[in-house]
């Protein structure tokens, strides 16, 4: 999605990083690509084995032209096909090897901080013991301390400790861990430890750990081809065939018409046909979608789940921390009658003065904004921390005073109980206007006098608006689950611009959401990081959750967010569509280009023998030969030119599948159309100059 | 460029063709769907006794892809053993006042296989080789009913694409059969019979009639009962004639009101059809974006067509004729053509006739121009511009998932048509689908043009030659059955080779297509929303025309240039004659 | 799968009878009873004989009649048994040999003639048994049979022109002329 890069900032410095390893990994990916000539790499691509075999025989040409029976074309004209075929091979070799090296190298970085580590393994008998990383399995018991990279995968038992994750996350800021919590109580292998000491329990036997999955993600080693790329492929080798039956027909019907062909210039004319273009790219545009969703920081366990994140048609979203920030602020005060507006910040001021939590300090921050000033007494003053018994906090004066604020109603039974004042209408009057509104209402009294009522109000996060618009403009429906009541609920939904939630809901429900999403033949992606959350990210088509989660949570998703930000399920579902864009698109090109060929090549084919074809050559093309190598250079070249859109994806704008169609049609169908008409003349402009 | 009666006269026969299209495709989704219509009262007894005969236990029960596919095969099979027999052997059997020999095995072979795939490729003349008896009971009745199966697999495709339970229920073969005959084409058949007798076309049981000729001489005027199998001929688009000049012959198109009336029948099933499939899958829309489509590629096949015809060729301007129209001269290139029909009816007529499938022709392809007749091959290359009846829309629902697949992929989805995901299987069957009809018609023509016994049965030389090999195949798996018929094809090679072809051209590609329905039937439903593609609107229906265009350019495009195409520029650079 | 082929056996066999023998049959019924005229070729009759098929074209090649279109019809020209077009392609040599042996043949028979050759008397037909010809191609024709029958050209036009059928409607299809028609009305002028 466009824009999303600069809302993480740990983004902007990781492709930073990327960019500056590029230079570095053309180099590598040249190498590799030498490699990818091995037949049992190239069998696995239809179009390129028929590139690849067509090498060997023109190959053969150049060495006896008269192989076949007699031939018109000299040995220069079979090597210069031989050397340009081989290029083109070599061209998708280094595509893909280009796409795999960017993996590879953060793999090998990843590498790097599992070699070699040693743990404290505790024994049945409380004893430790120095063992490999490698010889920890489930169920052991492992010490570490300050300083330690920690082995392995586990749950911490014992001990508090902050914790370097950026070996995985990217993320420089320490994490605190310690035991019995949901989330802070997972260590990853690979991070480490800052301060203290923590004694943890593995979760992984070696091979399986967080660590190896990422680092088998990120390679690519497991990687299989995904069932849309599967279809594609059949689809590009079904219509190879299909040119391999024509141009093999051709020669016996040039034949009947005394018509020679050489059979360099046939499998020059097949190889200018068959989608090279596409079927060199296919693999690099799979593996880059993969290797994008990585650089922002998302961990798809499969291509099949960025794929899946494209068709995604519904989305569950929590709304604390992903549609609203994680607290609320204050927002406004109103003040009861008898009371002045200034009378309800200065109260508000007061009993707030010394509440450290997030909604206490926006309190205190709007008090200032409305002109209240702090007394130099208030210095000797105490505060009165939330209890869940009295449902209210506040500040104790040195001169008696006592100010404070709470729930509506616990401070309307404190103030008759220890003051005697009756709760006014005004104060629920109110506190409804306050939760109409969607937000909180805090009473707030001095001295039993309840001055007012401060809304406490929930604040999206900045763009989401925008962000749901495009997504239904996408046709993408957004659901936001909460446990607020339903007024609150449908206020903040409607601020948001979501299309529906579930209020009053437990993380449980979502699974419900979830399967009544997809009875209607929807699917649905969700985020989470509860254990709780682990069954609806199991069920959800797509289930991203979050690094900083538990375990299962983590296990049961198909892909995980390191950087723990919700809202990047939005992002990935743009990562998804640009795949099968790009994919789209670029077979789109490879298909329309044939026209051009077409026009290139059979008049230069056939010409000599039936002249009239001549009004064929729109192009006016210099000779024969320079024609059927131009369009072949041509065809060639087209592949390093796109490699660039195919590492990066095509544009992606969040817009209506028609409005979305229209343009790519016109940039890759009409462009493919016209693109090699000009691409053509120039080659054989430059021919020209050499061949005359 | 063409006069102005021949544009309102292509304009005119399309819009008949086309208002009368939406009445009959209600009709047919409703004979097919069980609903009411008016003639229940009058024909559901008729339907009982026929179920009664065929057996209550294989008509009452519901089929799968498979299952329909099954019967409809052997049907088909015991259909064509049939024709095989009573053509071998019609020498001694009734109504054959000629005394005609039986026909040879090969021939017989090459006939049985085109009249049940509804072919109609004839490598023999009517008039000379057939009894009466073989007439009717060998060419009439496989006119209605590979009529019926080519219309009753449509019918289950559209049912497969429309199921809501999983496609366990496609309906039965059996039942459809019967309906589809009773229903849709012996009805017409009864009406319009006498319409062709009153126009001139003979309907009789005797032989022959001998005319004492006004220069003296004698000739032998073959005749028969020929009406009743002219409707069925055009409505089932058949088109295998009762004499070798088929629809040229003046006893089987005598006046150009039979002319109109069997083009009009020809258009009539395919044109309902895609009406017929809207109501089926509940898409109107999508059904009129098709129809639109097509009808756009019937019109340009049409004018540049009767364009090509009514300029005539330099080779007649040469020899001193009068090829421009106009001052009271015809004009054009009337070589093979008929004088009442003219370039305009005639031009018309075989460019309906490919693009529906038909194959009937009133006027010799083989001496059309260039130009004239690679339309008609190109019709067959594509073979749905409407096509034959469900076949060729089945043929454009095909390359639609193919435009869908693309398109699907460019909107960034997994692509989906009519609520269906199209993934590996479908691609793959579509794929084979579309890669057997250039395997069967390049593979074979490319022998043909190799082999001495290939080349030595044909009627004219180099490219027009090439032609004519092309044209033959093409037409022969597109199950069309007109041809160029300058190649002599009753020869063991032409009459095994061409007769595989249709085989392939009819029975594996419907197996694929009903493979396919079958498949997308057995997918749950995918909702649809704003990020969906949609099918029915302007915008894909142009890609799809584009898709279509580019599928088929690039496949047979080498195979034209060297045929038509080389042709056209040799004849107009004064290079051959 | 033998309660299969029962099935399917008997339905072939209940339709061959109904759509191969009863349809025909019963069409044939109607069509002698109603149309027995067209139903039996449209034989024209002189002096109780038929002279031929009103559809049907016949040789001419006599100076006194109007001559059809080519007939490529093998073995002869206009074998009614036999119905073909030349299927000769458009860039054909044996076209262009046709169809100049054919103007020849016309300049021949009518030295003085020097009018275009109609496109439709220099070619052969689709079924080679072509029964019209274009007014065009019969005008072409009147001097050269006026002289042979030592009448006006006036009459022959008149002729010509009263057995002229024109358009279907006004637009559909071709105007044209019958040449057997127009022949034995020829034959009936003495």
């Amino acid at each position: 999605m466009t824009g999303s890069t600069a809302s993480h900032p740990n983004m902007a410095r990781r492709v930073e990083a990327y960019r500056a390893r590029t230079v570095g990994l053309i180099g590598r990916a040249l190498m590799d690509s030498l490699k990818k000539f091995s037949p049992r790499v190239q069998v696995r691509n239809p179009v390129m084995f028929i590139v690849w075999t067509g090498m060997f025989i023109t190959g053969a040409l150049t060495v006896n032209p008269g192989l076949f029976g007699p031939s018109q074309v000299g040995r220069w004209y079979n090597g210069t096909v031989t050397v340009i075929l081989v290029l083109t091979v070599w061209f998708a070799n280094f595509a893909e090897a280009l796409a795999e090296g960017r993996g590879r190298a953060q793999a090998d970085a990843l590498r790097q901080t599992k070699d070699d580590v040693t743990a404290r393994k505790i024994a049945s008998d409380g004893t430790l013991s120095i063992v490999s990383a490698t010889n920890l399995r489930k169920g052991d018991l492992v010490r570490v301390e300050k300083g330690d990279i920690i082995p392995t995968d586990g749950e911490v038992v014992e001990g508090i400790a902050s914790v370097d994750e950026s070996a995985i996350t990217g993320e420089s800021a320490p994490v605190l861990k310690e035991p019995g919590t949901d989330m802070a109580s997972t260590v990853t292998g690979g991070t480490k430890i800052l301060s203290d000491w923590l004694v943890f329990k593995v979760s992984a036997d070696p091979g399986h750990t967080f660590l190896d999955r990422m680092i088998h993600l990120v390679e690519g080693a497991r990687r299989q081809k995904t069932p849309n790329e599967i279809a594609l492929t059949v689809l590009l080798a079904v219509l190879s065939l299909i040119f391999l039956v024509v141009v093999a027909t051709l020669m016996p019907m040039a034949d009947f018409l005394h018509v020679h062909m050489d059979v360099a210039t046939l499998i020059a004319l097949l190889v200018a046909l068959i989608p090279t273009t596409i079927g060199a790219l296919l693999s690099a545009i799979g593996i880059a979608g993969i290797d994008r969703a990585t650089r922002f920081n998302v961990l798809a366990m499969s291509g099949r789940a960025v794929e899946a994140a494209g068709d995604v048609q519904t989305l569950i979203l929590d709304k604390t921390g992903t549609i609203t920030i994680g607290n609320r602020q204050a927002t406004e005060f109103i003040s009861l009658p008898g009371h002045t507006d200034n009378d309800i910040a200065s109260a508000g001021l007061a009993a707030s003065w010394y509440d450290d939590t997030p909604e206490g300090r926006s309190i205190v921050a709007l008090a200032v904004a409305k002109g209240a000033k702090h007394e130099p007494s208030w210095d000797k003053a105490r505060g009165i921390e939330f209890s869940a018994e009295t449902r209210m906090s506040g500040t104790d004066f040195p001169d008696g005073h006592k100010a404070r604020k709470g729930a509506v109603t616990a401070i309307a039974n404190y103030a008759t109980e220890l003051y005697a004042t009756a709760a006014s209408e005004a104060l629920k009057e109110a506190a409804l206007v306050v939760a109409r509104r969607g937000a909180t209402p805090l009473a707030v009294a001095i001295d039993g006098d309840i001055i007012g009522v401060v809304a406490l109000s929930d604040v999206l996060k900045p763009g989401m608006r925008e962000r749901f618009a495009h997504m239904r403009s996408m046709g993408i429906k957004t659901i936001m689950v909460t446990g607020d009541n339903p007024v609150t609920a449908r206020v903040i939904a409607e601020q948001a611009g979501v299309d529906d939630f579930v209020a009053e809901a437990k993380p449980e429900d979502k699974i419900g959401v979830i399967h009544s999403e997809q009875a209607k033949g929807r699917l649905v992606a969700m985020t989470g990081d509860g254990t709780n959350d682990a069954p609806a990210l199991a069920q959800a088509d797509v289930g991203l959750a979050m690094h900083s989660g538990t375990t299962p949570a983590k296990e049961a998703a198909n892909m995980i967010d390191l950087d723990s930000d919700p809202t990047k399920l939005i992002d990935v579902v743009a990562i998804g569509k640009q795949l099968l864009i790009t994919r789209g698109a670029l077979t789109t090109f490879s298909i329309a280009n044939d026209v051009a060929k077409y026009f290139a090549m059979l008049p230069a084919i056939f010409m000599t023998a039936l002249p009239g074809l001549a009004a064929l050559n729109v192009m006016h093309l210099a000779t024969p030969e320079t024609a059927v190598l131009s369009a072949l250079i041509f065809n060639a070249l087209i592949i390093p030119a796109l490699i660039p859109l195919a590492l990066r994806g095509v544009r992606f704008k969040p817009v209506s599948a028609d409005a979305m169609l229209r343009r790519n049609i016109l940039i890759y169908g009409l462009g493919g159309l016209v693109a090699p008409f000009i691409g053509i003349k120039l080659i054989d402009l430059v021919l020209g100059l050499f061949l005359r | 460029m063409m006069t102005a009666d021949a544009f309102w006269q292509i304009v005119a026969i399309v819009l008949i063709a086309a208002s009368l299209s939406v009445p009959f495709g209600r009709y047919l989704a409703h004979v097919f769907m069980g609903e009411r219509t008016f003639l229940d009262p009058l024909l559901d007894p008729v339907d009982r006794l026929l179920y009664g005969i065929i057996g209550p236990a294989q008509t009452s029960r519901p089929m799968d892809w498979k299952d329909y596919a099954v019967h409809m095969l052997l049907t088909n099979v015991l259909m064509g053993v049939l024709i095989y027999v009573i053509l071998m052997f019609q020498g001694h059997l009734p109504l054959n006042p000629l005394h005609f020999a039986g026909v040879n095995p090969e021939l017989a072979f090459n006939t049985a296989a085109s009249f049940i795939t509804n072919t109609n490729w004839q490598n023999y003349g009517g008039e000379s080789t057939l009894s009466l008896f073989s007439q009717t009971a060998a060419i009439t009745f496989p006119m209605f009913t590979s009529a019926a199966t080519g219309l009753v697999v449509a019918v289950a495709f559209f049912r497969s694409l429309a199921a809501a339970d999983g496609g366990r229920n496609l309906g039965n073969f059996y039942r459809d059969f019967v309906r589809a005959l009773t229903r849709v084409f012996l009805l017409p058949c009864l009406i319009l019979t006498p319409v062709l007798v009153w126009q001139g076309s003979p309907e009789t049981f005797t032989g022959q009639a001998i005319a004492h000729l006004v220069q003296g001489g004698l000739q032998h005027i073959p005749m028969g009962p020929v009406a009743s199998l002219e409707v069925i001929k055009h409505l089932g688009t058949n088109g295998g004639g009762f004499f070798n000049a088929n629809s040229a012959h003046p006893f089987e198109n005598p006046t150009i009101i039979t002319n109109v009336l069997e083009m009009l029948l020809m258009m009539l099933t395919p044109m309902s059809l895609v009406v017929a499939f809207g109501r089926m899958v509940r898409n109107p829309r999508l059904a009129r974006v098709i129809y639109g489509v097509m009808a756009i590629m019937l019109m340009a096949a049409l004018f540049i067509a009767v364009s090509a015809e009514q300029g005539g060729t330099p080779v007649l301007a040469g020899a001193g004729v009068a090829i421009v129209h106009g001052g009271g001269q015809p004009g054009g290139n009337m070589v093979g053509k008929e004088v009442r029909f003219g370039n305009t009816q005639s031009a018309m007529f075989d460019t309906v006739s490919t693009a529906f499938t038909t194959g009937t022709v009133n006027s010799m392809l083989d001496s059309y121009t260039p130009v004239g007749g690679m339309v008609s091959l190109v019709l067959m290359m594509l073979n749905c511009v409407f096509g034959g009846k469900g076949v060729g829309l089945i043929n454009f629902l095909i390359y639609g998932i193919f435009a869908v697949f693309i398109a699907g992929l460019m909107v960034g989805r997994t692509p989906e048509f009519l609520g269906k995901k199209i993934e590996k299987r479908e691609i793959l069957l579509a794929s084979l689908a579309l890669l057997v009809h250039p395997l069967i018609i390049l593979v074979p023509a490319a022998w043909s043009l190799m082999a001495p016994y290939g080349v030595s049965a044909l009627g004219n030389t180099s490219m027009h030659g090439l032609t004519e090999v092309i044209y033959a195949f093409t037409s022969t798996a597109a199950n069309n059955g007109s041809a160029f018929a300058g190649l002599s094809g009753n020869t063991p090679w032409y009459n095994i080779a061409l007769g595989v072809v249709m085989l392939i051209g009819r029975y594996v590609s419907i197996i694929f297509m009903l493979a396919l329905g079958g498949s997308l039937a057995a997918k749950p439903a995918v909702s649809e929303t704003v990020g969906t593609l949609r099918t029915d609107t302007l915008l894909f229906g142009t890609f799809w025309l584009a898709t279509i265009l580019l599928v088929g350019a690039l496949t047979f495009l080498p195979a034209l240039v060297l045929g038509p195409i080389a042709e056209y520029f040799a004849m107009h650079a004064h290079l051959v004659s | 799968m033998w309660n299969h082929v029962k099935s399917a056996i008997a339905m072939l066999v209940f339709f061959t009878i109904v759509t191969g023998l009863a349809y025909p049959a019963l069409v044939a019924g109607l069509a002698q009873a109603f149309f027995p005229q067209q139903a039996n070729g449209s034989l024209i009759l002189r002096g109780g004989k038929p002279v031929g098929s009103r559809l049907i074209g016949q040789p001419f090649s006599n100076p006194k009649y109007f001559w059809g279109r080519l007939s490529a019809t093998a073995p002869y020209p206009y074998n009614a048994a036999n119905s073909s077009g030349s299927n000769l392609g458009p860039t054909n040599p044996a076209l262009f040999a046709e169809v100049e042996g054919r103007i020849k043949a016309l300049r021949e028979a009518d030295p003085g003639n020097s009018a275009p050759v109609p496109v439709d008397l220099a070619t052969s037909s689709g079924s080679g048994l072509d029964p019209d010809i274009s007014p065009a191609a019969a005008y072409y024709q009147a001097p050269r049979v006026a002289r042979a029958r030592h009448l006006s050209l006036a009459r022959v036009r008149r002729l010509i022109s009263g057995h002229i059928t024109g358009r279907q409607f006004g637009v559909l299809g071709e105007p044209r002329v019958n040449v057997l028609e127009l022949n034995l009305a020829l034959d009936a002028v003495h």
